[in-house]
């Protein structure tokens, strides 16, 4: 497939992982934001390539890993109510919440289905006038224009059985959270090339001042990667700290214009809780007061309840780039993908469930 | 979950901007896509999808510079060595 195939070429692939072995006089720890590139990473091999000076921590780059066991409850609790049809994204019916998951409410008779985008859920509403449909937005910048437009054409048609539950968290305030943590190692980042796809990457610039961190904007495909690890390295080599562009087949600094204006007209950045990571100010996205009648929290007045309690799961440190999956006593013993504990074994961008399909229950760390 | 994959536009209908949206094939299955947020978009051009949203055009003119920058380093590096040694 064209703009795919090229970019996992082994012989590219290869002479990348030359140049940085030309390139890297020291210890460096390399951060990549995105849980896409996480399942990339570990799916190719491509840490395997790298010299054994250069170490890649996995991110908090996966929407669903970081939605918070209280958004699940309550999804859990709105999907399970007679007359709503619930539509999701599939890989959120097993996470687990406090109280159960999605796909055992749709086992004990909730009608939800899972969707391929949040068109479809509005579909679902348009054909369906005697029931209420509510969606679970849940993603990243990259998903936020499709699900602005969502609620956007639901007003334009006047639709009364339609809502949302957002869950949308925001990637540069987690990369400075990571960064202003006492415990951070990160030196330098790969940023998430799909959410800058649609946000540009101005507002990487100053955090890349601030902390003195090189970003460089990368791709998702095995050659994209190294290519943005080398050019991270060299930076930090170099003892530059600048925003780089390595995805520039897809990525213009000031990002999707259009995309960015149905955004900020339907979303509003607050404060939001990361699972295992804890709340982050100006995280998320919340519906503007102009749309907020279309807030399925609203509409069925359900309030979400916080209640993280002990448990073994480390997951919180390992989407901080403190601990990696095999740092876990749980992982590939008492947590797997069929019986997750945590979220980043749940979904397959998590840093868990990719060390568990790739490199078995009993990898090297 | 932010996957996003690279198609070609065979078709575009639709009048409203916001509503207007396209045939797209990945690698021979088609797809409809809405194409509100690629004004720019013409039949022909490569776009990259997420969640049934074109969210780019892909710019062919920067598709190869990954082997452009390869070729520009280790020839970089090539004429280091040779100085040093
Ligand atoms: S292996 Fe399971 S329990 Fe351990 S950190 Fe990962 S998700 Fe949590």
């Amino acid at each position: 497939m064209k703009y795919v195939d090229e970019y996992r070429d082994a012989k590219l692939a290869r002479g990348y992982a030359r140049a940085l072995a030309r390139a890297v006089t020291r210890p460096w720890t390399v951060m990549e934001v995105c849980g896409g590139q996480t399942h990339a990473i570990v799916k190719y091999g491509v840490d395997k390539l790298l010299p054994g000076e250069i170490e890649l921590v996995h991110g908090p780059g996966c929407p669903v890993c970081v939605t918070p066991i209280e958004w699940i409850d309550a999804a859990v609790e709105i999907a399970s109510l007679r007359d709503v049809i619930f539509c999701t994204f599939g890989d959120m019916l097993r996470v687990p919440g406090a109280r159960g998951d999605l796909f055992s409410a749709k086992a004990g008779g909730g009608d939800i289905r899972v969707v391929y985008s949040p068109m479809d859920a509005l579909q679902a509403a348009r054909a369906n006038p005697e029931k209420q449909t509510v969606f679970f937005a849940v993603g990243f910048e990259t998903t936020a224009p499709a699900n602005a437009m969502a609620v956007y054409q639901a007003k334009r048609e006047g639709l009364k059985n339609f809502s949302m539950l957002v869950s949308h968290a925001l990637v540069p305030p987690a990369m400075e959270s990571i960064l202003s943590s006492p415990a951070n190692r990160v030196q330098g980042f790969l940023a998430a090339g799909h959410v800058c796809t649609v946000m540009g990457y101005t507002e990487y610039e100053p955090v890349a001042r601030k902390y003195r961190v090189p970003v460089v904007v990368t791709g998702f495909e095995p050659t994209d990667i190294l290519q943005g690890i080398y050019m991270c390295v060299k930076q930090l080599e170099e003892g530059r700290h600048e925003v780089e562009n390595q995805y520039s087949r897809s990525v213009r600094r000031e990002g999707n214009a259009e995309a960015q204006k149905l955004v900020r007209a339907v979303f509003r950045p607050i404060r939001r809780n990361w699972r295992g990571v804890g709340e982050i100010p100006e995280s998320g996205l919340g519906l503007t007061e102009e749309y907020e009648a279309f807030d399925a929290l609203r509409r069925f007045a359900v309030v979400p309840q916080v209640r993280e309690g002990p448990s073994e799961c480390v997951s919180g440190e390992i989407l901080q780039g403190l601990k990696k999956p095999g740092e876990c006593p749980a992982f590939g013993v008492r947590c797997t993908p069929e019986r997750p504990l945590g979220a980043t074994m749940v979904s397959s961008e998590g840093a868990c469930s990719a060390y568990y399909r790739y490199r078995g229950a009993r990898h090297e760390p | 979950m932010c996957l996003a994959v690279p198609g070609k536009i065979l078709s575009i209908e639709g009048q409203d901007p916001l509503l207007r949206s396209g045939k797209v094939s990945f690698g021979g299955t088609l797809k409809n896509v809405f194409l509100a947020y690629v004004p720019e978009a013409r039949v022909g051009d490569y776009v990259l999808v997420h969640v049934g949203f074109a969210i780019s055009v892909l710019v062919p003119e920067e598709a190869d510079r990954i082997f452009r920058y390869l070729a520009e380093i280790e020839e970089g590096d090539f004429l280091q060595g040779e100085e040093a040694s």
